[in-house]
């Protein structure tokens, strides 16, 4: 089937096999491996990526159902040559160690802190139930979450 | 310069191509004409196979081959088995890397499918019409070992792989039987789950021109894969290159040389085009190793004093269907050894049975034998204490083994090499508030609240180790590590380590050691790594040695590099080389400061070569191989507050103190992260994880959305704290600390939770402690009956 679907303000048309898992889109036919996969049932968010703006796990949705949608990968994040300040937070609070989960959780912890100015730390901890990291036992990645919630509160 | 380099916890090197989605995984590498391998499992866990019928899967859109063991003949060895422990009558069947007429646990390889996509490939497989004779399985390693158990390889009778004997019988016996008081448990260390996040993946590039493999593989040691996959496709060692690009995590789990790997490697020899594959989370649980899996009997003697008198152990330790490569060190080398612990106590004993069954292989987890000896000691210690009615941290005070700078030897033969327990014990009890916490305890449980605090003192054994000792206890192959310090003309520094760190942040604390011994600013040093051609022979990354076997051997190349700069320095300030000071990266001659050379103006000149000191080469380059003279002993306090409802058995985490001593913190930051993370995987196996088996063999945790990985809701801040005590033989006082958080979490967690469920009357409950065998243990400790749960009506 025919796709035409925008990732990081480029519009990409493919040819794809309907059964195509977006993340598969990304990684395969697109050749943007920033997206990772981790598990086969939707639990670990390494494939989180924003679909028209909302946080969405890449692994839960067919190419085809992106059909115009706009797409944002970790790769479209940073801005003019800027990382995303999720992208700074992660690496001055240490917040990641083998990296692997660290795309999807900068995905979606950018938006949440988009979203949820100034959460508490129990707020991130229920939020970020929806990734897995193995390494850092979350202690930095909760930090780096709170330096950019607390910014967005202007606090 | 301003701040010493040494000590700073900078950001990682490492982070700006993982932050931004740049860094290359396995699977994110392509290569043009690749075919992907899909692996045809066994859905038994024992079964012999009748018959394997392709035809369907070959005749498919994109197939291009379906290959069986018989297809590989004798193209591929089996996989050999690298830890072959002494006077241990060790058995080591046969791994071949596809079943051979019988499969041995679910997810045992039966045939390879190679087709253009992976979804096609994965399609044939499905197609492959396997017929099999189901067998009795068996997954329980002391009901495999017991009569009657199913026998799973022929040759290794009663499935008894290996029986390991430390210390005297006998005279544990006497120390048992003229003690005052002896306790004894049934502890059971369920089977984990590693769980790296990046699963496995393996690519395969043969070139039929050159003769040469390049494997892209997940390797925590990239030279044992070499050294493994020559063995067994039969190439030369020098025509096989691993490369471990990024990789994901391991935590032991990419240690080991797996089937799959063999698998894309002759496969691409055979049909001469690249092939890649790349495991699903689902593979991931079935076929990666698996950790722990102990059923331990252990007892502990001890004077009504509180004296610690001595502990033994019977361990059945679960082996799966086959050896995994370092397997059978695991519970023995690793785990009996440490038996003494922090503790002034003599008396040892340890017999350690391993078990073939019919789970998914057992390897090198994460702390690896030493979580397991550390969580018997603890609890032990924790029952003495309740059975001859002293509080816990009294025991413990009374037998820690008091400050020692250099050496000091325990009965299981080994020599600790520096430690103040003491220290650090005081250190957390105060940091936890210990003296106000009974109090605390005791209003609380006024209230109908349960409190419970757990208290872990710790030793463990890493930085492994002395290649004599590896020798000596059956490794097969040597524990040092080689590193290059490479300098450009232009002064920029490549150091080239043979070890692979996978997330471990080594590739700026190494940068900061050579940093620290010459002056390069760190952002001018690149760690290069996990490339068998481009780096030198290294035996890889585990066992927490990175930073202190290859740190150490690149100390030692650094210090080479300043001695020839310092004579050569010398030679072009024309002063005499005893004159020449160092200090910040610049030589001077002593008196007259303004004649200076930069560290970098001495690279330049010694490349150059224009004006060189007799005798002295060119270039600015040095090696070293170092083999570590004594392992490295890191220590400390745990201790965990926790809360359990007794209404509904769960248990809230609501204070982690961890002291720990590492030596010297070459990055805290880097350090403290270590700690997060072992820490939480440890609490998780007392709280939540483990891997469960159907009684046929099924694995019924077979994904994420069974078995239970900590989230970040599970856990509180961390409180850490350190002493400092540096390891006497370590050029720069390091000790490893990758699994310290893991080994002292577990007991930490457990204790604390058996303490607030004391005055219910529980006194075990097997790991993990969820909060319905939580709460049943403490309805059956009030003798009433439960209700029936759906589960148990079922089974009735």
């Amino acid at each position: 089937m025919q796709v035409a679907i925008t990732v990081n303000g480029v519009v990409h048309e493919r040819d794809v096999d309907p059964r195509t898992l977006l993340v598969h889109f990304l990684r395969e036919d697109l050749d943007m491996t920033g997206t990772k996969i981790g598990c086969d049932t939707s639990q670990c968010g390494a494939c989180t990526v924003h679909l028209n703006g909302k946080v969405l796990k890449s692994c839960t949705l067919l190419a085809v159902q992106a059909d115009g949608a706009e797409v944002t990968t970790i790769e479209g994040l940073a801005e003019n040559g800027e990382h995303h300040p999720m992208q700074t937070a992660f690496w001055e609070n240490h917040g990641l160690q083998c990296g692997y989960c660290t795309p999807g959780m900068i995905m979606a912890s950018a938006a949440f802190a988009r979203d949820n100015p100034g959460a508490s730390e129990s707020d991130i901890r229920h939020y970020l139930e929806g990734n897995i990291c193995r390494c850092t036992g979350y202690h930095n990645i909760v930090k780096a979450v709170k330096q950019v919630a607390d910014a967005a509160a202007g606090s | 310069m301003s701040t010493r380099i040494f000590g700073s916890g900078i950001k990682r090197r490492e982070d700006p191509r993982l932050i931004t989605g740049e860094a290359r995984y396995t699977d994110d590498i392509k290569l043009p004409g690749v075919l992907h391998m899909a692996v045809v499992r066994s859905p038994y866990a024992h079964a012999n196979i009748v018959s394997i019928d392709s035809s369907a899967a070959e005749a498919m859109d994109g197939v291009v081959a379906v290959y069986t063991s018989e297809d590989i003949g004798d193209g591929l060895a089996g996989l050999p088995t690298a830890w072959l422990i002494p006077d241990s009558d060790l058995k080591t069947p046969e791994h071949p890397a596809l079943a051979k007429g019988k499969a041995r646990y679910v997810g045992d390889g039966v045939a390879i499918v190679l087709a253009d996509d992976r979804y096609r490939a994965q399609d044939a497989a499905d197609a492959v019409v396997v017929d099999y004779e189901e067998l009795p399985a068996v997954i329980d390693p002391e009901e495999a070992a017991g009569e009657g158990a199913p026998l799973i390889h022929d040759d290794v009778e009663g499935n008894i792989a290996f029986r390991w004997v430390m210390g005297d019988r006998e005279a544990s016996d006497a120390v048992f039987d003229a003690a005052d008081v002896v306790v004894s448990e049934r502890i059971l260390q369920q089977r984990l789950l590693p769980t790296a996040m990046e699963t496995r993946a393996a690519m395969a590039q043969y070139n039929p021109a050159t003769q040469e493999l390049t494997l892209w593989c997940t390797s925590q040691n990239p030279h044992i894969h070499r050294f493994i996959i020559s063995a067994v496709t039969g190439l030369n060692e020098n025509k096989v290159r691993v490369i471990a690009p990024e990789v994901g995590g391991g935590f032991g789990s990419k240690i080991p040389c797996y089937p799959d790997e063999a698998l894309v490697s002759w496969a691409s020899m055979k049909l001469g085009v690249p092939v890649k594959w790349t495991e699903t989370r689902s593979e991931n649980y079935l076929i990666t190793i698996h950790g722990r899996d102990h059923v331990q009997h252990v007892e502990m003697a001890a004077a009504n004093d509180g004296t610690l008198l001595g502990v033994r152990a019977t361990v059945y330790a679960g082996m799966g269907g086959y050896l995994s490569t370092a397997a059978p060190g695991i519970p023995t080398i690793l785990h009996g050894l440490l038996y003494v612990g922090p503790y002034t106590m003599d008396s040892v004993f340890c017999e350690s049975i391993g078990v073939m069954t019919n789970g998914t292989p057992t390897d090198a987890y994460r702390g690896a034998g030493r979580p397991e000896a550390t969580f018997l000691l603890e609890r032990m210690v924790d029952n003495v204490a309740r059975e001859i009615g002293m509080d816990p941290v009294e025991v413990r005070r009374k037998n820690l083994i008091p400050a020692f700078e250099d050496g000091y030897e325990v009965a299981t033969t080994l020599i600790y090499d520096s430690g103040d327990y003491p220290a650090a014990f005081e250190k957390a009890l105060d940091m936890a508030g210990y003296g106000d916490f009974r109090a605390q305890q005791n209003s609380a449980a006024a209230e109908g609240r349960y409190l419970g605090i757990g208290v872990t003192t710790y030793t463990e054994m890493c930085g492994l180790g002395p290649s004599q000792v590896a020798g000596a206890v059956g490794f097969q192959g040597g524990l040092w590590e080689s590193a290059t310090v490479r300098v450009t003309p232009t002064g920029k520094v490549q150091a080239l380590i043979g070890a692979s760190p996978h997330g471990q942040g080594s590739e700026t604390t190494l940068a900061q050691i050579i940093s620290e011994e010459l002056g390069f600013p760190v952002d001018d040093i690149e760690v290069i790594h996990g490339d068998t051609t481009e780096t030198p022979m290294g035996w890889g990354t585990y066992g927490s040695r990175t930073t202190p076997v290859t740190g150490a051997a690149l100390a030692q190349a650094s210090r080479k590099l300043k001695e020839k700069a310092r004579v050569l320095a010398g030679h072009l300030m024309e002063a005499n080389v005893d004159d020449i000071e160092y200090a910040d990266g610049s030589f001077s001659v002593k008196g007259s400061p303004d004649q200076a050379q930069s560290i970098q103006d001495v690279a330049l000149m010694a490349h150059l070569a224009w004006n060189m000191p007799e005798g002295m080469d060119p270039g600015f380059e040095e090696s070293q191989f170092y083999d570590p003279p004594n392992f490295v002993y890191p220590f400390g306090t745990h201790i965990a507050v926790v809360e359990v409802d007794a209404e509904t058995g769960e248990i809230e985490l609501q204070r982690y103190i961890a002291v720990d001593d590492c030596g010297p913190q070459i990055n805290p930051e880097i350090v403290a992260g270590q700690i997060h993370g072992g820490v939480v995987q440890g609490v998780a196996q007392a709280l939540c994880e483990g891997a469960i088996y159907s009684d046929d063999g099924q694995l019924l945790t077979g994904s994420m959305m069974d078995y239970c990985m900590p989230k970040a809701d599970m856990f509180p801040n961390f409180e850490l704290g350190e002493t400092v005590t540096p390891s006497p033989h370590h050029p720069v006082g390091v000790k490893g600390v990758g699994e310290t958080g893991t080994i002292a979490s577990t007991p930490t967690v457990y204790n604390a939770v058996l303490d607030a469920l004391a005055p219910l009357g529980v006194k075990q409950i097997d790991m993990p402690l969820t909060a319905a065998k939580v709460w049943s243990a403490i309805q059956d400790a009030n003798g009433q009956e439960k209700p029936k749960r759906l589960g148990d009506l079922l089974n009735e």
